[in-house]
């Protein structure tokens, strides 16, 4: 079960090694994103897509607000 | 839309997955930079002055009156040990000769903007309510600073100034 996380959590579980990954469109993450967040847009979520990220390591997603 | 995302993460085999469901607006509302194209100085953050006095519920009206002045401004927020605002003093209560305890003369709950705010919207709100100054907190109500009208006002024109520069210099290539 994914564990909800503030943003104290989120800079404390970064300085840990742990990945950012923005689900939002391209558009909206070009625009604005966390530092070193990568982009995989919630649409195209999948096994090939997040070969990129490490599963050994946290794993933090994000958009933009409780939507 | 990140708590699908996460569990759509836990379906492909990540076991170590979390959710900042407060996400974006919640980090830049806290004054934390953001990266991307979008440029940060249309946001109030970047135009804030941070060197703001500031006073305690129980401090004298009359010293924190002197240490204002003497800084040369003409407002004072009321903060606690967390930097949390609680109050302000206005001129009225800055120019009056009572000593009483801050408490008793301050305003309570005053409006504050996010520094994410866009420029332009704070620069209109301020001249919608006559406003000459805007405390500025992080989302947990902590003082980040003050944005100061002329100081807006004079970012906002050349922000302006640079985007039509820009448009000009497009149309022209």
């Amino acid at each position: 079960m994914p564990t909800p996380i503030d943003r104290d959590g989120v800079q404390r579980l970064l300085a840990e090694g742990a990945q950012l990954v923005e689900v939002l469109p391209q558009d909206e993450y070009e625009d604005e994103h966390l530092p070193g967040a990568i982009n995989i847009p919630l649409k195209t979520l999948d096994a090939e897509r997040t070969q990129r990220l490490d599963c050994e390591r946290p794993v933090i997603v994000y958009c933009y607000d409780y939507q | 839309m990140s708590p699908r995302a996460a569990w759509r993460l836990e379906s492909i085999g990540f076991t170590r997955v979390y959710d900042y469901v407060a996400g974006k607006a919640d980090w830049g509302s806290a004054g934390v930079p953001l990266e991307g194209t979008r440029d940060s100085d249309t946001r109030v953050g970047a135009h804030l002055n941070r060197d703001v006095p500031t006073c305690r519920l129980d401090d004298r009206l009359d010293s924190v009156r002197a240490c204002v002045h003497t800084a040369g401004w003409d407002t004072c927020l009321v903060v606690n040990d967390e930097q949390i605002v609680l109050g302000r003093l206005g001129r009225a209560a800055l120019t009056g000769k009572d000593d009483v305890t801050v408490e008793e003369a301050m305003s309570a709950g005053p409006s504050t903007v996010r520094p994410s705010l866009e420029l332009d919207r704070a620069v209109e709100r301020m001249r919608r309510q006559d406003l000459t100054t805007l405390p500025v907190t992080s989302s947990e109500g902590r003082l980040l600073g003050l944005l100061e009208r002329d100081t807006a006002e004079q970012a906002l024109r050349e922000l302006n100034l640079n985007s039509a520069r820009t448009l000009a210099e497009g149309s022209q290539s």
